[in-house]
């Protein structure tokens, strides 16, 4: 319990960092530090692109297994890292 | 029946020798050729003769219907919570997230997914990896190795059924994302009354429907957006009256102006002027008149002009005005060009109306139909007539300084491209559609050109980059170039006036003379038929030359075929 915190808190600190969400696999965000709404519109619209990437790649190899992705837009970066069971989101401005 | 050859010989001649003896040549069958035959036969020159054994295939083109796709947004509720927790009740939600995270599989998949999300983050905050390189050096403008070309983006076709010419078009000034077209049959009396009178506002991301439309009393002749609030638009209309519209507030205008203190003729240009309140504006018609407005009162204008070379300030006089412009870097001049072919320049804060027109330009022989500045120098402005567009700097006024050749079809419309400030001859004509182009406006930053026909299409075209990047020495060049044509054109002008000053000199001595006055009458006459005959000996010549020109063509072929011959004789 201490380790999660402890490591959201690790996450939240480093530079550009706007917001963290954990979603489960259910698409409800159990954790985050944005307001409502935008949690809500995130968790859910990412929620399926992940499904969808992971089903993308798991039909071209069955072997292979959707690791880690990637949005890079104008304004930000967001990173999802999916597990089994959740999903973490991490949006960032990338420093430049 | 049995047929039976019988062949003898005598047992002693068995196993002798052959004898062999010499014959003489004996004549079996001879069949002469008959040319009566011939003619029943056809001669061919063919002597190849493909034959192919495959299937027989044929080609089909096919094409779909349109797919009409609209875009939408979409809002997200809340959902996906599992049957007891109603995701309405705060407490019920932050009891099941405190649930979860007490579940040790969360706690363990946290953990790994927060080392891989750390090092990516830090992977960012580490280096840019789209980093632009090399961003300081501008690319090398590759000049002139591209031939110049324009390519068809969007068409606009008007939806009503009775198709009407666009007659003008404005960019909105924010971007260049949305066109305002305006249309309006121009021929006179031949309006159906079925006609429409709307005109659309399109929006270059969804080409297939407007994204507003305008709704006024009369068809709209010309429109043009606000530059300084985006959302107003001005509009002069068929019947003269002048109206204003804000997008925000719906498809009726705002407010027109009254008919009685309007135009008494179609208004052919509104064009936005430059003030503290963004609200002024004014417009020209053929009536004679260029008036000023304020439109917040649109019941009266702020200011009358009556366009009358002759200054006598009535109305009788006048000349019909058919464009205008206006440039905001000189608040208080503008131009107006008429239908007899003369460019005026006026100023505005004159206190009487001789005063205010302020030099003539003449030159051309028909209706001048687009005015427009050269936004690098101020001082030129480009004139478009019927078959010859011309370039004039304000001080010589007596002739243009450069023209173009005269062209097959008539111009209607120009303008300056706003990247590229030397344009000399065209350096490209495109053919756009089948009908008659009537409108053209370029967008703020240069690459796509916007063109209104006479049916009611507005198509988009994107011009090659060659022809709209400026390029380094350019400026330069251009400037030389009207340096130089400005100066001869001085030349000219003071050289003319040596001539005319002679002139009058010697007209003086001649006053005593009386049969030269009966000369002045005739010479008119005598102009009109020189004029006529040099005309149509210039259209001969030109005619002349277009058939030596395709002579020419045809003959390189023949002379080739003869060496041809000729080397296989030798």
């Amino acid at each position: 319990m201490a380790e999660v915190e402890e490591t959201l808190k690790r996450i939240q600190n480093q530079k550009g960092v706007q917001g963290i969400i954990i979603v489960n696999a259910e698409g409800i965000p159990i954790k985050t530090t944005l307001d409502n709404p935008t949690t809500v519109q995130y968790a859910g619209l990412i929620h399926q692109l992940v499904i969808k990437a992971r089903s993308t790649v798991r039909d071209m190899d069955p072997q292979n297994d959707l690791t880690f992705l990637r949005i890079r837009s104008k304004k930000n970066e967001i990173m999802v890292a999916p597990d089994k069971e959740y999903f973490l989101i991490v949006i960032q401005n990338p420093t430049d | 029946m049995e047929i039976t050859y019988v062949y003898t010989k005598k047992r002693s001649e068995f196993g002798s020798q052959c004898n062999f003896t010499d014959r003489p040549v004996e004549l079996l069958v001879d069949i002469l050729p008959d040319p009566t035959v011939a003619a029943s036969f056809i001669q061919r020159d063919l002597c190849n003769m493909p034959v192919q054994c495959v299937q027989q295939m044929s080609e089909h083109e096919i094409n779909t219907e349109r797919l009409e796709t609209e875009t939408e947004g979409v809002n997200h509720v809340e959902g996906g919570w599992p049957k007891d927790v109603n995701p309405q009740e705060q407490e019920q939600t932050t009891r099941f997230r405190k649930k979860v995270e007490k579940e040790e599989s969360y706690i363990a998949s946290l953990t790994i997914l927060g080392s891989l999300m750390e090092h990516c983050i830090k992977q960012n905050n580490a280096i840019n990896i789209y980093e632009e390189y090399y961003e300081e050096e501008e690319e090398v403008q590759e000049s002139t190795e591209e031939p110049p070309t324009a390519k068809t983006l969007h068409v606009l076709k008007d939806p009503n059924d009775i198709k009407r010419t666009a007659t003008s078009l404005s960019w909105h000034p924010d971007g260049g994302r949305k066109l305002a077209v305006s249309y309006c049959c121009l021929e006179f009396q031949r309006a159906s009354k079925d006609m429409s009178f709307h005109s659309y506002i399109w929006n270059l991301e969804k080409p297939n429907k407007p994204q507003m439309t305008l709704k006024p009393s009369s068809p709209i002749v010309c429109l043009d957006y606000n530059p300084k609030d985006f959302h107003v638009l001005a509009g002069g209309c068929y019947n003269g009256q002048v109206a204003y519209w804000d997008t925000r507030k719906g498809s009726q205008p705002v407010e027109m102006s009254i008919i009685e203190q309007s135009h008494r003729d179609p208004v052919y240009k509104v064009i936005w002027l430059q003030s503290k309140t963004g609200t002024d504006c004014f417009s020209a018609s053929t009536d004679g008149q260029v008036l000023w407005w304020d439109i917040r009162k649109l019941s009266e204008p702020t200011e009358r002009l009556i366009l009358d070379i002759s200054k006598k300030g009535t109305l009788d006089g006048a000349a019909g005005a058919t464009s205008l412009e206006f440039e905001t870097t000189m608040p208080t001049k503008f131009m107006v060009g008429t239908e007899n072919g003369m460019v005026i320049a006026c100023n505005r804060k004159g206190k009487t109306p001789a005063e205010k027109i302020s030099s003539t330009f003449c030159g051309h022989h028909g209706p001048v139909y687009a005015l427009r500045r050269n936004p690098f120098y101020p001082k030129n402005f480009l004139s478009v007539a019927d078959w010859i567009a011309r370039i004039w700097s304000e001080d010589t006024k007596e002739s243009s300084i450069m023209w173009t050749r005269y062209h097959m079809a008539r111009l209607s419309d120009g303008c300056w491209s706003p990247t590229r400030p030397s344009q000399k001859e065209p350096t490209l004509s495109v053919k756009v559609c089948d009908e008659a182009l009537y409108s053209l406006r370029v967008q703020d930053n240069g690459h796509i050109l916007a063109c209104g026909s006479q049916l009611g299409t507005a198509t988009l075209l994107e011009i090659s980059s060659g022809l709209c990047s400026l390029q380094r020495n350019e400026k330069a060049l251009a400037n030389e170039m009207f340096e130089r044509e400005s100066k001869r054109e001085k030349i000219l002008e003071a050289r003319r006036r040596e001539l005319r000053l002679k002139e009058r000199g010697r007209s003086d001595q001649g006053k005593e003379e009386e049969p030269k006055e009966a000369e002045p009458q005739e010479s008119t006459e005598d102009l009109v038929a020189r004029a006529e005959k040099e005309f149509f000996q210039a259209i001969e010549s030109e005619r002349k030359k277009r058939e030596q020109e395709q002579q020419k063509l045809q003959t390189p072929i023949s002379t080739v075929k003869v060496e041809e011959a000729g080397k296989l004789v030798s």
